[in-house]
């Protein structure tokens, strides 16, 4: 395991700055001229050099490279082009919000989520059991935008008991208050999200309930509960923890519409904002940490995929071997 | 600890259930114009926008979104533009002209203080006013000032500006220049201006807020602090004010919504004038659009009137031209190049396109235009003409259309007042060269009344629609929606202007 822990580390090390320096790239690659968006018309030649100029995208790509680079090693993200504030304090504050919303819309989605596809697959046969199939189905095709609209609608504009949108200008200063303007944005997210878990979680289930490791479970006397807590939903969560984790990463920046939709100060407007503006280090410095954020996420998915599950720790150990 | 934050929520949940049964009950009897002088003189004002800054410093781009926060709120300029565009001294006490027009002597108003509290002097100005003309300056107003020959400061009180030409705008151009101080530092993330506010926090994505300023040397605003939420999405900005998080919205930009607020008794929908103009510009050095009987005929054949009806229902103005009522020189030329689509068959056949054309419009891709592109296209259809619509980023439409002149046509919005004067710029990106228009534009600044201006812009207006230079589709409408409680507020946010400090809120 040890052995596992510092290869998958490196792993993760070496990701990250690849990820770094592909960004890097890329992103000059892509057509656009970030120094069109400090531009008004009207603007002289002049001034469009001189705008060019400021931020520093007349040097040549190599000199660019090495002075990001030189900042990266320092913990500096940059500023950016367009505000010349710092982007690493701004990603911060950013994340003030993206990451309770992500995690709790992911709490509350996983909480909904395991024991309805769980109930949908055992009850396969039932009435309610389609039922709850059919609606987790409907849950899919509904953008997220229109649940967050007809959440608003209902509890802002009609039962005026919560805010339609916005954070608090002091952010968590008062929990309270902060708490009450992600309580839309979290249940938004969260039923869309756990609409597709139930699904995943469903079919995880119905195949654990058809295998033969629990039939034969059954049949050397377990009773259904037991067979299923010793044999069948250690089995079933593997896959669900593996799109746990790749639902989790989506969400991170995904929520773009969502925040948009509640005016929340997130990371992926922030970003948005930047791929609009060709801002390089607002870019660069929001994917940086949120390929490190799914990086890690990953490896926790990993990590908890085998302590669950000692088939893949021991193919781990004689690969080691 | 637990139950008394749930008691505290419920009873905050209590309170805002009251608040909004109060707000209805009371609607019915409450005018829409609140007693004078019975408001709360220490109030917040909630303002909501969609026009977030880019950075702090409207010399370095930092947009529409600085000068609606920041103009005469926190920097004042030697001169004010009102709402309703009048020229009044601000920061000048007075100034004098000398004969042949090229020296101006002008005299600081005594006892202003900068927010950091240097008293401001002559050297001040000196430097705001350079930091416009800088090489380095992102200034939209730059080029307005290249006939500056040089900035004296003969003692702390007087400067004396001398121009190499006469230039009867002058004065009225240096309502856009900030006085800032000369010491100040990193102006693109913060202020030292001499206006009645100050900055409080500027919350990237979210809001900024601005403080009432003590040592303010003129009259003290009438609320105590401003905040600015900035929004994405105008619905969200809508419900924003639906449910009191904000008291105003600055531009409303989303007509669908105004029925939600039109004859409801807790808001007031208020109809300003507006210097933003929807143009489809034409790249006039390129055929077919060298010739103006094919913009004419273009122009004949789109219905601006059904247009403008579609996006903003009642709301807006047809003006024919690039001149919107507010400024001296409008006058109404939607008679020029009426709609007509039979007139626009004539036209085209006259200019050697019976047949028609085919032609890409280059469309940036936020409203209205892509809705405007397609109704262009559709119109311009029944004329024979088949037009491509190529939808493209602001990005893009700057390196494309403004800095390489690569287009057939394109759209964009043009927001400042006084305007009309691009037309006499060869090298502009619409390319529209008429030596005579130039000569006119050139004479009209030079000047000596502002009657004799008026006269030779008119011309130069009447010629451009003459010529069909652009098609001019129509005039933005100026909306800003406010809670009846609110009085005080600008109407016409002139150039993106909203000034905060006289915005009353009834206690």
């Amino acid at each position: 395991m040890t052995a596992y822990l510092l290869r998958r580390t490196a792993f993760l090390v070496v990701s990250l700055l690849l990820a770094a320096a592909v960004l890097f790239l890329l992103l000059r690659l892509l057509p656009g001229d970030p120094a069109n968006s400090l531009l008004s018309v009207g603007a002289t030649p002049d001034q469009i050099a001189a705008a060019r100029h400021q931020i520093g995208t007349d040097r040549p790509l190599a000199a660019q490279f090495v002075s990001w680079i030189g900042q990266m090693a320092t913990f500096d993200l940059g500023t950016s082009f367009v505000s010349t504030l710092p982007v690493g304090p701004e990603i911060a504050s950013r994340l003030a919000v993206t990451v309770p919303l992500t995690l709790l819309s992911f709490a509350l989605a996983v909480v909904v989520a395991l024991p309805v596809g769980f109930v949908a697959a055992h009850k396969a046969d039932t009435w309610y059991g389609t039922l709850l199939s059919g609606v987790s189905q409907l849950g899919i095709a509904v953008p997220v935008f229109w649940v967050g609209m007809l959440l608003i609608t209902v509890f802002s504009l009609s039962l005026r008991v919560l805010p339609a949108g916005g954070f608090p200008q002091d952010d968590w200063a008062d929990p309270a208050q902060a708490l009450t303007s992600l309580v839309l944005p979290v249940v938004t997210i969260a039923l869309v999200m756990a609409a597709s878990l139930i699904r995943y979680v469903r079919s995880a289930t119905l195949d654990v309930l058809g295998s033969d490791y629990l039939r034969t479970s059954r049949a050397l006397g377990s009773s259904f509960a037991r067979a299923m807590w010793r044999h069948g939903l250690r089995n079933a969560i593997v896959p669900v923890i593996s799109i746990l984790g790749i639902e989790l990463a989506t969400t991170f920046l995904g929520a773009v519409v969502v925040e948009s939709v509640f005016a929340l100060p997130g990371l992926g407007g922030m970003l948005v904002k930047g791929l609009a503006q060709h801002d390089y280090p607002v870019i660069q410095g929001i994917l940086f940490v949120s390929t490190l954020v799914v990086l890690v996420i990953g490896f926790v998915a990993d990590l908890a995929q085998r302590l669950i599950d000692p088939r893949l720790r021991h193919s781990l150990a004689r690969d080691a071997r | 600890m637990n139950r008394k934050t749930t008691s505290l929520i419920g009873a905050a949940v209590l309170a805002l259930a009251l608040a909004a049964c109060g707000g209805t009950g009371s609607s019915g009897s409450a005018g829409s114009t609140p007693a004078a002088g019975a408001f709360n003189k220490d109030a917040t004002i909630q303002i909501g926008s969609l026009y977030e800054p880019q950075n702090l410093d409207n010399t370095a781009g930092g947009g529409q979104g600085v000068t609606e926060a920041f103009n005469g709120n926190v920097y004042e300029g030697l001169f004010k533009l009102t709402d309703d565009g009048k020229v009044e001294n601000l920061l000048a006490k007075d100034y004098k002209v000398s004969a042949d027009g090229l020296t101006y002597t002008l005299t600081l108003r005594d006892g202003v203080k900068f927010h950091s509290g240097k008293p401001l002097t002559s050297a001040d100005v000196k430097y705001s006013i350079e930091k416009v003309t800088a090489p380095d300056s992102q200034s939209a107003r730059k080029s307005s000032f290249d006939m500056i020959k040089k900035i004296e400061t003969p003692d702390d009180q007087t400067v004396v500006v001398t121009l190499s030409s006469k230039s009867i705008s002058f004065v009225y151009n240096l309502s856009y220049i900030w006085i800032i101080n000369d010491q100040a530092k990193s102006l693109t993330t913060s202020e030292d201006g001499t206006g009645p506010y100050t900055l409080g926090t500027w919350k990237r994505g979210s809001t900024l807020s601005l403080e009432r300023f003590a040592g303010y040397w003129g009259t003290p605003p009438t609320n105590k602090e401003v905040v600015f939420h900035y929004f994405t999405d105008a619905t969200a900005l809508n419900n924003a004010l639906l449910t009191n998080a904000v008291d105003v919205v600055t531009s409303e930009q989303s007509p669908d919504a105004l029925a939600q607020f039109d004859g409801n008794s807790n808001y007031k929908v208020n109809n300003g004038h507006s210097t933003t103009k929807l143009l489809l510009a034409f790249n006039d050095r390129k055929a077919p659009f060298d010739k103006p009987l094919v913009r004419k005929a273009v122009t004949s054949a789109i219905d601006n009137k059904k247009l403008l009806n579609s996006i903003w229902g009642d709301y807006g103005t047809l003006i024919g031209s690039m001149v919107p009522p507010t400024d001296p020189w409008y006058e109404d030329l939607t008679k020029v190049n009426p709609y007509d689509p039979a007139l626009a068959k004539k036209e085209l056949t006259d200019a050697g396109y019976a047949n028609g054309f085919s032609f890409t419009l280059d469309t940036p891709n936020y409203d209205p235009h892509p809705t405007a592109a397609t109704f262009i296209k559709s119109e311009l259809a029944k004329v024979g003409i088949t037009v491509n619509i190529n939808i493209i980023t602001a990005d893009q439409w700057y390196t494309k259309v403004y800095k390489n002149h690569d287009f057939a046509a394109t759209m964009q919005e043009h927001v400042n007042d006084r305007d009309v004067v691009w037309y006499g710029d060869p090298t502009f990106y619409w390319g529209y060269d008429n030596p005579q228009v130039t000569d006119w534009v050139k004479q009209a600044e030079q000047s000596d009344t502002t009657d004799e201006q008026t006269a030779l812009l008119k011309t130069v207006n009447e010629q451009i629609a003459a010529d069909a230079a652009s098609d001019w589709l129509y005039l933005y409408p100026q909306i800003v929606v406010a809670s009846s409680s609110l009085s005080g507020y600008p109407l016409n946010g002139l150039n993106s202007q909203f000034y905060a400090y006289g915005i009353k809120k009834t206690a």
